[in-house]
């Protein structure tokens, strides 16, 4: 006998279309996440470099690597997308921009200036 | 709790296909999400081929036809069949939306149908509703008073009363609550957008007096706070409504009364 009060759920994730919305939303969560990993990168950077010239450049041949180099530039696109909408939450909880057209603007606006500000960043890195 | 994949039991299986009658020209391939209660079998996904020139533009007409010429047993809510009741509020082509405002020719491929999502399901397109009114009546929506009633009504100004438009014109579908991730996640806790938005009419109303009473009944981690400012409420919702607006100036009210 089926017991009709153990109701299945409804699909979500699943069957759900990504949108602009909820995208750069989940984005701004892993790039927040992923400047965490950041930090403890950066930390263990530091503590290497304190730890004396062997395990300095341990540590920089390791952020030198291809994919020491890859991480770098994926910190700084997290860094830079997580500044960026950031402050695009700053003006909602302000109160301004919720029209779904400017929900739009500002969201490709700041994919835009993400990929322009890690360009630059990595151009003023490369000249230095 | 977040939980990606949907419980055993709700995960949704291959269905029946369903061919349109002989003759058909103009047809068009709905896939639809049944589940019976009676059957004891989980969810699973019926392709209906459904000749469009018996059907009206709609996909709620769509629905309908399947219903008198394929499948008597589907079910689905609808009533007005013009966007003002909120009834057959239900996840198409991926999103959120009324089904009787919803064109077919908007949809590209075949006409993906389930019920809003991450609810539990009575049957077929028919979700389970009853927490969400729960929390709609948490907010208590009519007008509170503590000043002795007037001689006639009580009065508002123009300016006051236009306060209210993009707020009083919710039609309680619940396609922006099931459409929020927060929800989906927190929804045992998290008011979400459609229940907010209403809070949100009652704190602008000009005579209602109750708004330090309403304001700290909201003042809670889950019940406003979980709102993370998604949008996907305002980006779903079918009257063009803005319940993220809506919510921003909750968490305003309660910033600004300190």
């Amino acid at each position: 006998m089926p017991d009709p009060t153990r109701r299945p759920l409804s699909p979500h994730l699943s069957v759900y279309r990504p949108e602009i919305t909820s995208v750069l939303s989940i984005l701004h969560r892993l790039s927040g996440l992923f400047l965490a990993l950041g930090m403890v990168a950066l930390a263990a950077f530091l503590g290497a470099a304190a730890a004396g010239q062997a395990a300095f450049e341990v540590a920089t041949s390791a952020l030198g690597s291809l994919i020491g180099c890859a991480f770098l530039v994926a910190v700084s696109v997290a860094f830079f997308y997580h500044l960026a909408n950031g402050v695009r939450h700053l003006c909602w909880d302000a109160g301004f921009g919720f029209e779904m057209a400017n929900v739009r603007r500002s969201g490709w606006f700041v994919v835009g200036l993400t990929a322009v500000l890690t360009v630059l960043f990595w151009l003023g890195v490369s000249a230095s | 709790m977040v939980a990606f994949r949907l419980p055993r039991g709700s995960q949704v299986r291959p269905g029946r296909r369903v061919p349109a009658p002989d003759g058909a020209r103009n047809v068009r391939e709905f896939r639809v999400y049944r589940y019976s209660p009676d059957s004891g079998e989980p969810p699973q996904l019926d392709s209906f081929e459904v000749d469009l020139d018996r059907s009206g533009p709609m996909v709620l007409d769509a629905l309908i036809e399947i219903k008198n010429s394929l499948d008597s047993t589907l079910a689905f809510r609808r009533s007005c069949r013009e966007g003002v009741c909120g009834s057959c509020a239900m996840n198409i082509d991926g999103t959120n939306t009324l089904a009787c405002t919803k064109a077919i020719d908007d949809v590209r491929g075949p006409v993906k149908v389930y019920p809003l999502p991450h609810m539990p399901v009575i049957k077929d397109l028919v979700p389970d509703l009853t927490d969400a009114y729960a929390q709609y009546a948490l907010v208590e929506p009519w007008m509170k008073t503590e000043s002795p009633p007037p001689a006639k009504e009580r009065l508002q100004s123009e300016e006051d009363r236009r306060k209210l438009d993009g707020l009083y014109e919710c039609i309680l579908c619940f396609c922006c609550s099931t459409s929020c991730p927060s929800y989906w996640w927190n929804g045992d806790r998290y008011l979400g957008p459609a229940t907010l938005l209403q809070a949100a009419r009652w704190l602008q109303d000009s005579r209602d007096e109750a708004a330090g009473e309403r304001l700290d009944a909201l003042e809670d981690p889950f019940r406003l706070y979980r709102c993370h400012t998604i949008m996907n409420c305002t980006k779903t919702c079918p009257k063009g409504l803005n319940p993220a607006r809506a919510i921003s100036d909750i968490k305003r009210r309660i910033q600004q009364r300190r």
